[in-house]
């Protein structure tokens, strides 16, 4: 399926010839058909035929065209993965998948609460981007990041207990939908607000750079940020690609363009929709890839953490993607054309990979079968073990506020504030 | 100038406020006992006299331990700032440089960032020569973006380093206050306690010397809400380097509240290192009449004004209380066990200032003790004008706290 755009060739270096003088980037050049469909105007521009698209900086290595590479691959008859890679990106989708359409039962049960936002749809960004990280590398993404924790790792019993609000939960409860966060894993969050969660991002790839470059250890950590069209319209979006671009931190920034935020269509919201144009902006190659394509979304998510690791600096990665679902469980989805949904319902990523991995022969019906039963299992032992998992009780409402819990401070009998039993108790005055 | 004092001791006896406690008067530095309530032993003092209050130099007075549970930290209480071993004399702003080397030196993972802190040395010279020792990374010049380089170094607290970030001027923090409130206080709760985020946020704040309106704020007012955060604020040489160093050594966020009226004091700080603890408040002149509530700037115009009162025949006792949150309730909740009336002298707003807190922290916990309704002098509930004549109206005088002592201790 053709993408709403498919800019030919995504190429880097052009010399900058005298680069005091301030040259506007050629406009782009695009299919004449191109639209947003179901935006309320379609996206024309002017038809000159220079390209100039993700121009890094002088120094960097060309960013190489994400498509030509697919097409190159698939023309040489080579497949872009292997058995094995196969059935672990399946898996991880379809957990994703699973679980996320668990947590939508689970809600219109009362067994969860508040704002709770899935990510149907979505899966071949996280599973794209997520599976090339080591243990190490971080994470950062918004309230949609139920999935980006378990692809990152944290269990599916531990995201459920905390959406359940249970001890056991990855959080012991205290962060819900969406706060998640596992320091084994290096799942820097879940975060609310949206983009308040990029400088976080970029303050873990500076302590990469740092520990590499200060601390003299072999640090090669990346951060992978994830948020939304609408974050970039937000100031932190450009602040941290400046610091990123300016300080060659090792991060990737992935735009998971689903072109709605809550009703806000990227189009009404957005001067420039092309999000992925405003990383040359900054110094850094920008990206646009079809992220309803895993394995797509894979190569140049492989291209992007390979720069980042060897201290190139950042890139920006804009993928085209979008929710089946409404934006959160309170959402009605009333203002999104049923054609448009029908039309990315047909691009399912699952289903794309499944057909990619049985018309390659990598693997069989009955394989992928058993994956989807054995996750569906798993997901189901996770709502059981929530539900068998005990509430926080009182004592944990003062814990955790403080990593010195000292900081409650002095109480007027002269001591802290946290030896008095009660703290423990939770009932302390504080 | 210590003989004031002992004449001001003397001269208690005569006034007519002393007709409750006539019988047990007793000359400002010795401890005593309260008439009135017996429930309750006052501290003692350490006998030392020598405060003087030369207009270029300060020298404080080190808090004694007051009760014998106190909390003090072994470096707090054994270290005065007037100790007999040799110290050297040197400027606040550099008794703060020296605690950031110093810290920077003992821990690899300290690190600064901030607007000009590099190569300019900081806009008033905190981190001056630093860049030039530990390097650009570690005293990081970051773009003017608040929220971002504040958020940055939140995430970088997460992953491990240590970062102290200074705001140009603490005004300039409100732009960072979506990363201060929701993940400086908060990430270390809603990840279950799996992130620690010891950051330091320091930055000069308070009313200057007609800067205008908006370099003129009281940031502490609009902070002290947000739980997971510590606030202190430093006022002489001793307790800013001591603060600096606890703030960096603490595993919690903290703001460290500077002023920039007070970066030239000089005073002789010890050379061996200390902290001052986070949470404690600091005795600045023990007296009988009444306490005096103050933090930063105004704790100059408290000692002035005291100067005035001792000569008219008070006895206040004077506390910086240092730690804006949370509050030290017990060096606090102790003098006002003795003193039974309450001043707060501050610079922040009338409104939601941390005078206001404080009137209600100690409305609830020691209402039983007080003589009279506790009283707040703050700034005026306006945006600091620039001239220079209106300035001096929006902040507290001197005179006017000496008026407001007399009033109380009727």
């Amino acid at each position: 399926m053709a993408t709403a755009f498919a800019p030919t060739k995504l190429t880097a270096t052009l010399p900058l010839h005298g680069s005091q003088e301030n040259r506007l980037l050629p406009p782009i050049r695009l299919a004449p058909h191109s639209s947003f469909l179901g935006s309320t105007r379609s996206l024309t521009l002017p038809s000159s035929r220079r390209l100039n698209h993700a121009h890094a900086s002088r120094r960097s290595p060309p960013v190489v065209a994400v498509q030509e590479v697919v097409k190159e691959k698939k023309s040489t008859n080579s497949l872009l993965i292997t058995k094995e890679e196969g059935l672990v990106l399946y898996e991880d989708m379809i957990l994703g998948r699973s679980f996320e359409d668990m947590c939508a039962q689970m809600y219109y049960r009362g067994k969860m609460f508040g704002f709770v936002h899935l990510y149907n749809g979505q899966e071949a960004v996280s599973t794209g981007f997520i599976k090339l990280l080591t243990k190490s590398d971080s994470v950062v993404s918004t309230y949609r990041d139920h999935v980006h924790a378990l692809s990152k790792g944290v269990s599916a019993r531990a995201v459920m207990s905390e959406l359940f609000g249970k001890v056991t939960g990855c959080c012991r409860g205290q962060g819900g939908s969406m706060h998640m966060f596992s320091k084994e894993h290096n799942m820097l969050g879940g975060f609310a607000f949206i983009g308040e969660g990029i400088p976080v991002a970029t303050g873990a790839a500076f302590s990469s750079k740092y520990r590499r470059e200060v601390l003299k250890q072999n640090c090669e950590d990346v951060t992978v940020a994830f948020f939304g069209d609408g974050t970039c319209n937000n100031g932190q979006f450009y602040e941290c690609l400046n610091m990123a671009a300016l300080y060659k931190l090792p991060i990737i920034f992935v735009v998971e363009n689903n072109l709605w935020a809550i009703g806000m269509s990227h189009l009404r919201a957005t001067s420039d929709p092309e999000i992925w144009k405003k990383g040359p902006a900054f110094g850094m190659p920008g990206v646009h890839v079809d992220g309803m394509d895993v394995l797509k979304v894979r190569e140049v998510a492989k291209e992007a953490v390979t720069r980042a690791r060897r201290g190139e600096g950042p890139t920006l990665v804009e993928c085209e993607t979008y929710r089946f679902r409404g934006h959160s469980l309170a959402d009605p989805d009333e203002l999104r054309d049923a054609a448009e949904k029908a039309k990315y319902a047909a691009r399912d990523p699952i289903v794309a990979l499944k057909k990619y991995l049985i018309e390659n022969k990598l693997a069989k019906e009955a394989e992928l079968k058993s994956i989807e039963k054995k996750i569906d299992e798993l997901v189901e032992e996770a709502v059981e073990f929530a539900d068998a998992s005990p509430q926080p009780g009182r004592s944990q409402l003062l814990e955790n506020v403080f990593a010195d819990p000292k900081g409650f401070g002095i109480g007027p009998d002269g001591r802290y504030r946290c030896e008095d039993p009660k703290f423990t108790e939770g009932t302390a005055q504080v | 100038m210590s003989a004031i004092l002992q004449g001001a001791g003397a001269a208690t006896a005569l006034s007519p406020f002393n007709s409750i406690d006539s019988n047990k008067l007793v000359a400002p530095s010795r401890s005593s006992l309260s008439v009135r309530s017996k429930r309750y032993i006052v501290a003692g003092s350490d006998g030392t006299n020598n405060k003087t209050f030369a207009s270029s130099s300060l020298i404080a007075r080190r808090s004694d331990p007051l009760i014998p549970n106190a909390v003090a930290t072994k470096a707090d209480t054994a270290a005065s700032s007037t100790s007999s071993k040799s110290g050297h004399e040197l400027l606040l702003f550099e008794a703060l440089q020296e605690g950031l080397e110093e810290e920077m030196d003992r821990d690899p993972h300290v690190c600064v960032m901030g607007e000009d802190v590099g190569h300019y040395g900081g806009s008033y010279k905190v981190t001056k020569g630093l860049a030039d020792k530990f390097g650009d990374l570690r005293v990081l010049d970051t773009p003017i973006c608040e929220n971002a380089f504040t958020g940055m170094g939140i995430g970088a607290a997460m992953t491990g380093l240590r970062p102290v970030i200074e705001g140009m001027n603490m005004g300039f923090l409100l732009l960072a206050f979506n990363q201060i409130s929701n993940n400086c206080g908060m990430l270390h709760y809603t990840s279950g306690g799996q992130f620690t985020i010891p950051v330091v946020i320091r930055g000069p704040g308070g009313v200057g010397r007609q800067l205008g309106a908006e370099h003129s704020q009281r940031l502490e007012s609009y902070f002290q809400s947000i739980p997971g955060i510590q606030m202190v604020a430093c006022s002489t040489p001793y307790n800013a380097k001591g603060l600096m160093k606890a703030a960096i050594r603490s595993e919690n966020p903290v703001i460290l509240f500077e002023h920039v009226l007070l970066y030239n004091l000089k005073e002789s700080i010890p050379d061996e290192d200390y902290i001052c603890n986070l949470e404690e408040a600091e005795m600045v002149r023990p007296g009988e009449h009444i306490t005096i509530l103050t933090y930063s700037r105004m704790r100059y115009h408290v000692m002035q004004a005291a100067k005035t009162l001792v000569n008219k025949g008070y006895d206040p006792e004077v506390i910086d209380i240092r730690s804006l949150k949370p509050f030290d309730l017990h060096t606090i909740g102790n003098s006002v066990k003795k003193t039974h009336r309450v001043l707060i002298v501050e610079e922040c707003m009338r409104t939601g200032g941390i005078g206001a807190s404080l009137t209600a922290a100690i409305n609830e916990n020691f209402h039983d003790y007080l003589d009279a309704p506790v009283m707040c002098l703050s700034s005026q509930d306006v945006p600091t004008p620039y001239a220079g004549t209106l300035e001096e109206w929006t902040v507290v005088q001197p005179a006017q706290i000496v008026t407001a002592v007399e009033q109380l201790c009727q």
